[in-house]
């Protein structure tokens, strides 16, 4: 047998691509759970649907680009990006919107800038934010969650997603949206806000607080699996809770909500742990990751504040997507014997 | 206790040694044929003493060491030279090099060797020249002389000795069973060394995955003020800066020596060779070396002589050829594969290892990068693993310079933990020999220019005292006719001038003149070939000139000059065409746009 030439290192560790995917996906269970037991089925024929015509369109590219489907379909980031994205997605979405969000962020967003490795934006979020410009009105409404309205069944899901023409559904303002109202109106103390409105829970919304902190374990079981380092989501959050407590002022009519609120609202955890620690998008030095989260936090906080739209995490990481490269080339880290260090003389 | 620091990243594959340390260190014995390559250090080769056919002694010097980076090479047994010839040799690039070929005799007859065993009476430098003359290069993997390193600058101060008993590359136990089995040995060169340098500190730092190493060192080290310190076990701390920092605390600068910061390593290996040289007055011909991997029966330590073929060694601990993938001198992340099974172990020789498909298997193809940045959190020195791959791949020479590439150690922790499994460390050291290979070009092309620049300026010089003297002739010619001219008021050369005008024929004679005479087309026309040099224009003088390529003279024009001049010109003139003629044919116009019918577009 002729001996193999190859340059080390000849071991290679367990960590594969296809697994850092892999667990990204299972850590996204416990979330699209709780989604589920509160909005019922929408998110998950959301997946369903949306995983499809991922991995439709990804073969489509790949064909395209003449590169071997079963090589690239096999490291799953195709379904990643699916998950992402139907997660964000309103449940009861209806199937042609699915279909644009998922096309634009798998063909536009990732394909167009090379493929997997070279988008310069989270495809997820970008497919999020057209859809949102382009179809406001599907994008903002949501199911009422449970026990403020009747539960639609899973056949009642299907139908609102395949046939949405005959699906004729219920929707309710987010508490996010409530509070974006009440600042721009400056009409009730947050106390009223609570007691007027039935979508408010023990922190913030009916469901939502749970969601967020099941993604929130999500995240931290794969910062126990090491599949990113802790910096870019405690930035973020430490930043949004930071700007929320300076402006929370007791909770007058003016007030941005408290810094609870802010953290389980809305997509804050989904986007600490899933959506900011993107790899390919987001910076690599350490250093970097903690600016890039901090203000991604930051801008969050403001368009969410200040802003026209109830969530801001799509914006803000597109935003700072653009960032990145810049923040990196000024982050290096300080290399061995260089600089400043100890034993120097 | 001792605080230990700790270095940036670092992995922790698994380690594999204990296949290798269940049976004491065997001796390999003495093989058929031996083979000393020239080079087995880093410097110069050493230069050949012997002849073939020759008859030498064991212990015998039969390659002398030529300049100051470069050590000896000696006998390992006793035997007859049976060549010296390029052989191939244990080589990433797998190229041949100059070797000795030695054909033991089998008597194993050692050359009268003096030991010094109250070394303490020598002075430093004859110890020094002692350990070159023995042949010791560093035995942990890379291979420089360790007298090199031993000669410090005068005037640097050192603090600290360490002796690297780490050996954090996985399967390889080569320094392991030296420190449990010849521990009293290390102390000993330990002291030497001591005492060769006089640091205010000794230390041997051993990784906590060798108990058994560490409790031997202790009882030998009692009451000799080398303090054995233990540190956790991650890979790649038995690098030399990172045991340096692990130590010490302290950061070698980029580009510098240990010595810059008081600091002076040492391997274990080296450490028994050099107690071997000094008290027994022998020389490194043998060396500790692991044979492992599940493709051998029997992985174990062999004390193997240096210039023993691999077949040869791997036989002896029951070698399994069909299970074998690759074989590798060296560990599984930083070894390199040989091309032959039939190289010889040299002085830098730590571990075989031939491992089987399911050990090590082949990589599968790189997928793209994700930047996950998990290279960067393995990288020991600190760098962007990633984005030095992007600049790689980019061929963006600054960008990898402005990045630090020259400060990779090599230790492959990238590449292991890489999810894509992108050969991280291969591209590095593409770019690095090219922009090296670079550098050398630049330096050759900026000595061309200063030596041109030269060239020009020492031109020019000799053309301004020309022209200097041009002008003080002429200033003295002007003052000469103004001088003549002092009494007339006529300036004479003006005057001649006027005659000779007054002598020309009319107007129209002259035209006919000039007809007469060789019109010259200019070198730089417009024409088709302007590369034509000057030629005269025989178009206009059909009548009178046969037109033709052939050498030959217009034999019924009148000469305008004289006919030696005349012809002497043609002949230059159909020399230069009709040399440049034959080498390029006139080229054929075609009809069509399109160069030939075959081409034709469809």
């Amino acid at each position: 047998m002729a001996l193999l030439r190859l340059t080390s290192p000849h071991a290679h560790g367990p960590m594969s691509t296809q697994r850092v995917m892999l667990n990204v996906l299972l850590a996204t269970v416990p979330g699209i759970v709780v989604l589920t037991h509160f909005f019922g089925f929408g998110t998950l024929v959301n997946i369903l649907w949306g995983s499809l015509v991922a991995v439709g369109c990804e073969a489509l590219a790949l064909k395209l680009r003449r590169r071997p489907l079963g090589f690239y379909l096999k490291d799953c980031s195709a379904l990643v990006t699916a998950f992402l994205l139907c997660i964000a997605l309103p449940p009861y979405s209806p199937w042609w919107l699915i279909a644009i969000g998922i096309a634009s962020a798998i063909l536009m967003a990732k394909h167009l800038y090379g493929g997997l490795g070279y988008n310069p934006f989270n495809p997820a979020m970008v497919g999020y934010v057209i859809l949102l410009i382009s179809f406001p009105v599907q994008m903002t409404s949501w199911a009422p969650p449970r026990g403020l309205g009747e539960m639609p069944g899973l056949l009642d899901a299907l139908r609102a997603c395949f046939t949405p023409a005959l699906y004729d559904g219920v929707t309710m303002a987010t508490p996010l949206d409530l509070l974006n109202q009440n600042i721009a109106s400056n009409s009730l103390l947050l106390e009223e806000l609570w007691q007027q409105n039935p979508q408010f829970g023990l922190f913030a919304g009916v469901g939502w607080e749970w969601a967020n902190v099941a993604f929130l374990a999500g995240g931290l079981w794969l910062l126990y699996q090491r599949i990113f380092t802790w910096h870019a989501p405690v930035a973020m959050l430490a930043s949004l809770s930071l700007l929320a407590a300076l402006f929370y002022d007791g909770g007058s009519s003016a007030s941005g909500g408290s810094p609870l609120f802010h953290l389980l609202s809305g997509a804050t955890m989904f986007g600490a742990f899933f959506i900011v620690t993107d790899p390919v998008t987001s910076t690599v030095s350490l250093r970097g990751r903690l600016i890039y989260g901090a203000l991604i936090g930051a801008l969050i906080y403001v368009i969410r504040v200040r802003g026209n739209y109830p969530d801001a995490v799509a914006f803000s990481v597109l935003i700072m997507n653009f960032a990145a490269p810049f923040i990196d080339f000024y982050t290096q880290p300080r290399t061995y014997g260089h600089g400043d260090k100890r034993g120097q003389k | 206790m001792r605080k230990i620091h700790g270095f940036h990243g670092g992995i922790h594959p698994p380690e594999n040694k204990h296949q290798s340390v269940r049976t004491p260190i065997a001796d390999a014995g003495i093989p058929p044929e031996l083979v000393i390559p020239l080079l087995q250090h880093i410097g110069t080769p050493a230069g050949v003493v012997v002849t073939i056919g020759q008859h030498v002694l064991k212990g015998q010097v039969i390659a002398e060491a030529q300049g100051f980076v470069s050590v000896p090479k000696h006998a390992p047994t006793s035997g007859t030279i049976h060549a010296i010839e390029d052989r191939l040799i244990a080589h990433p690039s797998g190229h041949f090099a100059p070797c000795i070929v030695i054909i033991p005799d089998g008597k194993d007859e050692w050359i009268e060797c003096r030991g010094t065993p109250d070394y303490q009476a020598l002075d430093k430098l004859q110890l020094i020249d002692l350990i070159r003359n023995a042949g010791i290069a560093g035995m942990g993997g890379a291979g420089f002389p360790s007298s090199v390193k031993l000669s410090v600058k005068a005037g640097t101060h050192i603090e600290t000795l360490i002796i690297n008993g780490t050996e954090c590359e996985p399967y390889i136990t080569a320094d392991d069973v030296l420190m449990r089995e010849r521990a009293d040995q290390i102390i000993e060169g330990a002291k030497i060394l001591r005492h060769i340098i006089s640091p205010r500190e000794t230390l041997i730092g051993v990784e906590d995955n060798k108990p058994e190493g560490i409790a031997a060192l202790r009882v030998a080290a009692e009451g000799s003020g080398i303090e054995i310190v233990e540190f956790p076990t991650k890979y790649p701390s038995g690098g030399e800066k990172q045991l340096i920092e692990i130590l010490t605390g302290k950061q070698v600068p980029s580009g510098g020596l240990p010595s810059q910061v008081g600091v002076v390593c040492q391997n274990i290996g080296s450490t028994v060779a050099i107690y071997e040289a000094v008290v027994h007055g022998k020389p490194l011909i043998s060396r500790v070396t692991t044979v492992t991997g599940n493709a051998v029966r029997e992985p174990q330590n062999f004390q193997v002589l240096i210039g023993t073929p691999m077949r040869y060694l791997l036989q002896k601990a029951g070698y399994q050829a069909e299970n074998n993938n690759r074989l590798i001198m060296g560990g599984p992340m930083m070894g390199f594969t040989v091309p032959s099974i039939d190289v010889p172990i040299v002085k830098t020789t730590n571990c075989v290892l031939a491992p089987t498909e399911a050990e090590l298997p082949t990589p599968p193809p790189a997928q793209a990068c994700i930047r996950c940045g998990m290279c960067a959190q393995a990288c020991p020195v600190s760098l962007l693993p990633q984005q030095l791959f992007w600049f790689a791949q980019g061929k963006e020479f600054d960008k990898l310079e402005h990045h630090n590439l020259f400060d990779c150690i090599e230790c492959g922790a990238c590449s292991y933990v890489c999810p894509s499994t992108i050969p991280l460390v291969q591209y590095y050291r593409a770019s690095k020999a090219e922009i090296l290979q670079l550098r050398r070009d630049h330096e050759k092309a900026e000595a061309s220019r200063i030596r041109f620049e030269a060239r020009q300026q020492r031109l020019e010089q000799a053309e301004a005292e020309k022209e200097a003297k041009r002008a003080a002739r002429k200033k003295a010619a002007e003052q000469r006719a103004q001088a003549m001219a002092g009494d007339s008021g006529e300036d004479p050369i003006q005057a001649a001038i006027e005659r000779a005008r007054a002598k020309r024929p009319p107007r129209r004679a002259r035209g006919a003149a000039r007809a007469n005479s060789i019109n010259w087309r200019k070198p730089w026309s417009r024409r088709r070939n302007a590369w034509t040099p000057p030629m005269p224009n025989l178009r206009r003088q059909k009548p009178r000139v046969a037109i033709s390529w052939r050498p030959c003279k217009p034999a019924w024009t009148k000469p305008a000059t004289s006919w030696r001049r005349r012809n002497r010109l043609w002949r230059s003139i159909n020399r230069r065409t009709m040399t440049r003629r034959r080498s390029t044919p006139p080229r054929r116009q075609s009809r069509e746009p399109w160069p030939s019918a075959r081409r034709k577009p469809r």
